[in-house]
């Protein structure tokens, strides 16, 4: 069993433009900052949530927290993950009640990760309002499940893998089409 | 790095990134007890089966808790009101109990040993509770976290076990982590309480030494981990109780000759004036009852790690693109 690479979907300076662009989106589809807080979801959605913050801070000039969820205690898959999965830790360093939440995730796909990330953050509290922001949205939803900002929509089969590959986890930084071959 | 437990029997066989790995698994379970919703689903339908042929209050309810939190279901098996009592052997009580399926088993019992043979009898995790005076593993690994919380580190302390260690499955588990991590120990107590081969546990690098006053003992500790005095002993040759206290006990006088910020730890239940002052019990160098939060962590982490999901599944180095 293979993985080969089928294409490049985006450049280091296309997710940088893509990031700053979901952040404009996001204030100002946000009435304000004063209440907004984005969750990155482990493992690539956490510095994708970073980044986002960055750039609302030169833009609204307002700190957004951030923090940081970890979902595979929630997940309803674990046995098809196959690796046994390594833990690490949640970290929300804020109140979750009444707070106008974002998710931040690299690649929504079949919307399960979502559903469990769901599930993570009203065992905390009861948000205000939580919506969904992803870097790439590759189709086949198995859930009811939709992101409010997407950075790129692209149609993909079965077999295909997206990689979201960031410098903070990967040491490179692009996004590629990748396929399954045996 | 990741590792795979097909039982938890005790800690002598682990190695320290083994162990390393298990107080890493246990810290988002500590973070979950902070949650105002503790429930999680992870486990739900599985079933764990807790067996305590020996009586019990904390350890049962911490596996007990652990198992409700993770969503598990739950078998319970109490010697006192069991059919132990019409004679039924330890092989026929846990076929019995195998025979309704659980996922796995956690036991104590009073022969070591015990969960040995039903590991070897029966295809299914378990979990040793504490076996006679063999080892007690969880205990060893939550007195673990909780020094390495406190301390940031488990490498190389000073480590004083107090009181009476020959009858301890407690300080042989906790000396058989602790030495892996380069601590010293020093056993200390009545000197019939101190076999002497205690000094050879964990082969040639380990430090263990036995000492018989307890002012020896405390000088420089970073860590001081008392044992209770166990009274149903009592019809064995004993030191008189007054002795015990006068000689044994730790005082606050007596803690000021360990380091200012060592901790202490008691595995439970203390008894305030006989092996502990209540000064030293309820004060701030006690961890006694982050011992407890931490135990209640590293149990769920164990349940999680050996029933959950994929726990049977070949492990892989890398899974970080595994999800979706």
């Amino acid at each position: 069993m293979q993985i080969v690479e089928k294409a490049q979907l985006m450049t280091a300076t296309e997710i940088d433009r893509t990031v700053q662009r979901l952040a404009h989106e996001i204030v100002e589809k946000s009435g304000g900052t004063a209440n907004l807080a984005l969750i990155g979801v482990r493992r690539r959605g956490v510095p994708l949530a970073n980044r986002i913050a960055q750039a609302m801070r030169g833009i609204d000039g307002v700190d957004v927290p951030v923090g940081t969820l970890d979902i595979t205690l929630y997940r309803d898959d674990l046995s098809k993950v196959a690796a046994q999965p390594i833990l690490q830790s949640s970290d929300i360093p804020f109140t979750v009640d009444d707070k106008d939440l974002v998710l931040v995730d690299d690649v929504l796909y079949t919307g399960r990760t979502i559903r469990a990330a769901m599930n993570g953050l009203f065992d905390l509290g009861r948000p205000k309002r939580v919506r969904l922001c992803v870097l790439i949205d590759r189709g086949h939803r198995e859930l009811p499940v939709e992101a409010s900002f997407i950075g790129r929509t692209v149609q993909t089969s079965d077999t295909e893998i997206i990689e979201v590959r960031l410098k903070e986890i990967d040491q490179e930084e692009r996004v590629v089409l990748v396929e399954r071959v045996s | 790095m990741s590792y795979r437990f097909g039982h938890m029997l005790g800690i002598e066989p682990l190695s320290a990134g083994e162990i390393t790995f298990l107080l890493d698994q246990s810290k988002p379970f500590q973070e979950i007890q902070r949650h105002p919703l503790k429930k999680l689903a992870t486990l739900r339908g599985k079933t764990v089966a807790l067996a305590f042929f020996e009586p019990s209050t904390r350890t049962r309810i911490s596996f007990s808790t652990a198992a409700s939190r993770l969503g598990a279901d739950q078998m319970n098996l109490q010697a006192e009101s069991s059919s132990l009592k019409k004679g039924e052997s330890l092989l026929d009580t846990v076929r019995t109990l195998d025979a309704m399926k659980p996922d796995c088993i956690v036991m104590r019992h009073s022969s070591s040993g015990a969960p040995d043979f039903v590991a070897r009898n029966l295809a299914l995790p378990v979990i040793n509770a504490g076996d006679g005076t063999h080892e007690h593993p969880t205990q060893a690994l939550l007195d673990a976290l909780t020094i390495r919380d406190r301390r940031g580190t488990l490498e190389g302390l000073n480590v004083t076990i107090l009181g009476d260690i020959l009858h301890s499955r407690v300080a042989r588990s906790n000396i058989h982590l602790l030495t892996k991590f380069g601590c010293r120990i020093t056993l200390c107590g009545p000197a019939m309480w101190i076999p002497r081969e205690l000094e050879f546990l964990g082969g040639a690098k380990t430090s263990i030494r036995r000492v018989t006053r307890i002012e020896d003992a405390l000088v420089d500790a970073d860590v001081v981990l008392t044992l209770r005095v166990q009274q149903e002993r009592l019809h064995e040759p004993m030191i008189p109780l007054d002795e015990y206290i006068l000689q044994f006990q730790l005082t606050p006088e007596r803690m000021r000759l360990a380091k200012p910020d060592a901790l202490v730890l008691h595995p439970g239940p203390i008894v305030r004036g006989l092996e502990i002052d209540p000064a030293v019990a309820d004060g701030p160098q006690s961890c006694v009852l982050e011992q407890v939060t931490n135990g209640l962590a590293v149990r769920m982490a164990l349940l999680f790690l050996m029933t959950g999901s994929g726990a049977d599944a070949p492990p892989e180095k890398d899974s970080s693109h595994a999800a979706d």
